[in-house]
């Protein structure tokens, strides 16, 4: 960047902080059009939810760590899976990368704002009220709902607790909230990249986020179709998901996954391209292999519309659909592991230092990896047959979406948070939390892939006793990565309370626009549009 | 005390781990098993071995990937003075991992067609078993034989809410397992009642979706005599916990003498309903039929859970005209939970848990049903 631009960016930015700066007072978060203070909304949202969810997860795991029922009934069991699942995906990874993208996009790619600013205030505020509705359930009669995240008919409609309802009006918010955002993400990076920044030059982040956005829009009308059929045949006599009218409770599955399989891509897509910004600045070094990073991550996407049948191996598909559902979901290997391979290639010959971004992007590659291989296993379906609903895909996807998804956004968060706020974090305290997390995470997971082997099934509230040691083991691993989030929450606010002033670069071998702007980011930045060469 | 005895000591993290267990873990039956079971079947073997096989080249595939990246955590490090290289592409190594992974899936994908193909051959079986699930027990009906009968789980409710000591099967035992012969091919017919449940029994590598109003196949030829044990695998409400599946493998003769006795006891069960009962015997059978069939969801104090299920106690029914009450046993309630117990229980069965619900809890309303009056109301 030429220093003229920055002389312009910075003079530009605080006439705009005099004219047209925050509102004052609490009306400045609701009545805001700012992408850096929704951006802060979203992720400080996120943040609630990750550690309500987490309660739940505890709890879970604290009924778990003996056989036999010690603390909560089944039934309230049943709550706490289903409760924990839906806040972690759709109130805790899904706003934290909304967060992300509102905070960085326009920064990234030199715009002023998000393109449609009235909606991005919208579509974040729909969301506590959806979760409060969600929430709200479990002081119904009959409790909140209790048919897993997945929320299976004839489970969550015939047989479901009447607050089944509200479920299905918040998912309807979130939907709507989602779709609005992945619009906004959309028309920013399409229409606002200044002069010369040409698509392939777009940073990864922004890549993975397009590509998510699409696939948001593509799949949120179809969650909001299959829940719309449950609210149907709950209440208005259809029986889309009932025998006994004609209908059938495998076509909620089909429609469910169809929309669940690329929502999964969405958790994990954004987090490609965090990894995919933070390494290349640790390493010193470009990113390995960049356009072959952005035709994998569409591969991945494209791919990830033709492989939904793989959660419903034992739902007694056909012979052929087994075998074109195996085969597309193996193919899925190839393009990962090619991000995979240029990450490490990235990293090779280069000039590695490990700040804390980089420790929690690292562990982001090798854990990751592992829910990669153990995705491969799952996608082979006469084996699948033994580990279908078993603790070993409860630790696949906690292994791709705790160390991947949330360690992605930690690594986002450490990495991003000196350019926010303007100060440095505690490095220690950062470090200390990455190793409490990291050895937390691995004590709580990997055990479950034994037990899954070893035959427990998943959501349930008590097991037999050859599975006894490993639970333990779980519970005491879960308690400690709990517990260690306290240092990130602490370490986050003092680093906007103390006075460590970071420079505008940041980090030693930072690239891209959002470095070139002050830290902290003025309210108004790239008024004017910055030059690209 | 942990803490204390192992600075004391000065016991490694690891001991430490160690110590916490054996100290909060005293039911634990110490095996620590790693891996899937072979199981007893020609298939459960083969997705075993595929299992293994998918498993090592993953292991390899991970040494080679992660050993290359903790090389260059070590040696490319700016504290080791490493400078940064510039190359950031190289099209010929970009072809090279797209190609050579896709020659490895292929080699997977061979092997796993086989199987899968061999799994889904469910014709020609020497005995046909319809097993049904419900909420939260399983149906087992003979197709050839005629025996028919359910399958729920037998552990006390005082090993799961830790008043007595845990056994050794606990939570993996049934009043009633299925029972086949051995080396003979066994077709399951696999459908449900309510929910969605799943038949797992990993020793014969045979999980599949039972699934209400459809019809699933699966099939295995045992190997060996034995117990095998599995469990409901599919979340079917609030006792997906507590639903397993045990299975008996007993020698050709065995198995039919069993099905004789069987058939004998259903004969035995049907007559029972046409002799006199007095008010003691019915409360006495009907106490025991409501702790197996009703007490899940009513509660054994007929107060039901507020919300999710009704309280017996004081309930227009149960106190109302009593053919309303037997209706509702026999045909359940469309649209909830309240099942048809219609096939469930014999007719003295039915006759025994009304006149208890009648008569329990203080409402004492003095009604007898007779079994023989239900047996009509059956037919």
């Amino acid at each position: 960047m030429s220093t003229s631009t920055e002389q312009v960016i910075s003079s530009e930015s605080n006439t705009q902080d005099i004219h047209h700066g925050p509102a004052k007072g609490i009306s400045r978060w609701f009545y805001t059009t700012n992408h850096k203070d929704i951006g802060s909304m979203y992720l400080w949202f996120s943040l609630i939810m990750f550690m309500t969810g987490g309660c739940m997860a505890l709890m879970i795991r604290a009924e778990l760590f003996q056989p036999g029922l010690q603390f909560i009934e089944p039934d309230f069991f049943n709550q706490m899976t289903t409760m924990h699942g839906l806040i972690m995906v759709f109130g805790a990874v899904m706003p934290a990368f909304v967060g992300l993208a509102n905070w960085m996009l326009p920064l990234m790619i030199g715009a002023p704002d998000m393109a449609l600013p009235r909606l991005n205030n919208w579509s974040f505020w729909i969301l506590p009220f959806a979760f409060s509705m969600m929430l709200m359930t479990f002081f119904m009669q009959g409790g909140a709902p209790n048919f897993g995240w997945t929320f299976y008919a004839p489970l969550s409609t015939t047989f479901a607790p009447p607050s089944v309802t509200f479920f299905i009006f918040a998912v309807h918010m979130m939907g709507i909230s989602s779709i609005m955002g992945a619009i906004n993400v959309i028309v920013t990076i399409l229409n606002m990249r200044p002069p010369g920044m040409n698509m392939m030059k777009l940073p990864l982040f922004v890549w993975t986020w397009l590509i998510t956005a699409f696939l948001l829009i593509l799949v949120m009308p179809v969650l909001a179709g299959v829940v719309t059929m449950m609210l149907m045949d709950i209440h208005f006599g259809t029986s889309f998901f009932n025998a006994a009218g004609g209908g059938d409770p495998v076509l909620f599955q089909h429609v469910f996954w169809f929309f669940g399989h690329p929502e999964v891509y969405i958790m994990i897509l954004p987090a490609f391209g965090v990894v995919s910004e933070i390494i290349p600045t640790f390493a010193r070094k470009k990113l390995f292999g960049y356009s072959s990073m952005v035709y994998a991550t569409s591969s991945i996407a494209f791919l990830s519309f033709i492989v939904w049948a793989h959660h419903m191996f034992t739902v007694g598909i056909p012979l052929a659909g087994e075998l074109f559902f195996m085969f597309a979901t193996m193919l899925i290997a190839v393009p990962t592991g090619v991000k995979v391979f240029n990450w490490v290639a990235t990293m090779f010959r280069g000039s590695m230092t490990f700040e804390t971004p980089m420790l929690f992007a690292i562990a982001f590659v090798v854990l990751f990896s592992i829910g990669g291989f153990s995705g491969l296993m799952l996608a082979i379906a006469p084996a699948d047959f033994q580990y279908h609903d078993t603790y070993f895909v409860v630790a696949h996807f906690h292994y791709v979406l705790v160390p991947g998804s949330v360690f992605s956004i930690m690594a986002g968060v450490y990495y991003w948070l000196p350019k926010w706020t303007g100060n440095y974090y505690d490095e220690k305290m950062g470090k200390l939390h990455f190793w409490l997390s990291f050895i937390g995470i691995n004590i709580t997971f990997f055990p479950m892939h034994f037990v899954g082997l070893a035959g427990m099934p998943r959501r349930i509230p008590d097991y037999a006793l050859q599975f006894a040691d490993f639970n333990a083991v779980s519970s005491v691993g879960a308690f400690l990565f709990g517990f260690s989030q306290l240092l990130f929450i602490y370490n986050v606010v003092s680093c906007i309370r103390k006075r460590n002033q970071a420079s505008d670069e940041v980090w030693e071998g930072s690239h891209g626009l959002e470095w070139t702007v002050p830290s902290p980011a003025p309210y108004h930045t790239f008024s004017q549009p910055p030059k690209v060469d | 005390m942990n803490l204390i005895s192992s600075k004391k000591f000065g016991l490694s993290a690891r001991h430490t781990l160690a110590l916490i267990l054996l100290f909060t873990v005293p039911h634990a039956s110490a095996d620590w098993q790693l891996n899937m079971r072979e199981g007893v079947t020609e298939i459960s073997r083969a997705v075993y071995d595929l299992h293994m096989v998918i498993f090592w080249i993953c292991v390899v595939i991970a040494i080679v990937v992660f050993g290359v990246m903790l090389y260059s955590v070590i040696y490319h490090r700016k504290s080791r003075g490493a400078k940064a290289h510039n190359f950031h592409e190289n099209v010929y190594v970009e072809i090279a991992w797209t190609v050579i992974p896709m020659v490895i899936l292929i080699g997977m994908a061979v092997p796993a067609t086989g199987t899968l193909i061999k799994m889904y051959d469910a014709k020609e079986a020497d005995i046909d078993i319809q097993i049904t699930g419900y909420q939260w027990k399983w149906r087992y009906q003979y197709l050839e034989s005629g025996v028919d009968f359910f399958s729920s789980l037998a552990t006390p409710a005082e090993q799961i809410n830790n008043e007595a000591e845990k056994t050794d099967t606990y939570l993996l035992e049934v009043d009633n397992p299925l029972v086949i012969p051995v080396g003979k091919k066994i077709r399951f017919l696999i459908t449900a009642n309510d929910v969605i449940h799943s038949w797992w029994v990993p020793d014969f590598a045979v999980k599949k979706d039972a699934i209400p109003g459809f019809i699933n196949e699966s099939w295995a030829v045992a190997e060996k005599p034995g117990i095998y044990r599995g469990q409901c695998a599919e979340l079917c409400g609030k006792d997906h916990g507590f639903m397993p599946i045990v299975v008996e493998v007993k020698s050709a003769e065995d198995y039919e003498i069993w099905i004789k006795q069987q058939q004998l006891a259903q004969e035995q069960k049907a007559k029972s309903a046409q002799k006199r009962w007095s008010l003691d015997e019915l409360m006495v059978t009907g106490k025991e039929v409501y702790g197996k069939s009703c007490a899940a969801c009513h509660q054994a104090n007929g107060e039901g859970i507020p919300g999710a299920f009704p309280a017996l106690k004081g309930s227009p029914i149960v106190q109302g005209d009593p053919a309303a009450h037997i209706d509702m046993v026999l045909n359940g309630k469309a649209g909830t939970a309240m099942q048809a117990f219609r096939d469930q229980l014999s007719a003295a069965e039915i006759a025994a848990v009304i006149t208890y619900e009648r008569n329990a809890w203080g409402d004492a309303l003095g009604d007898i049903i007779s079994p023989s009056h239900i047996a009509k109301m059956k037919q």
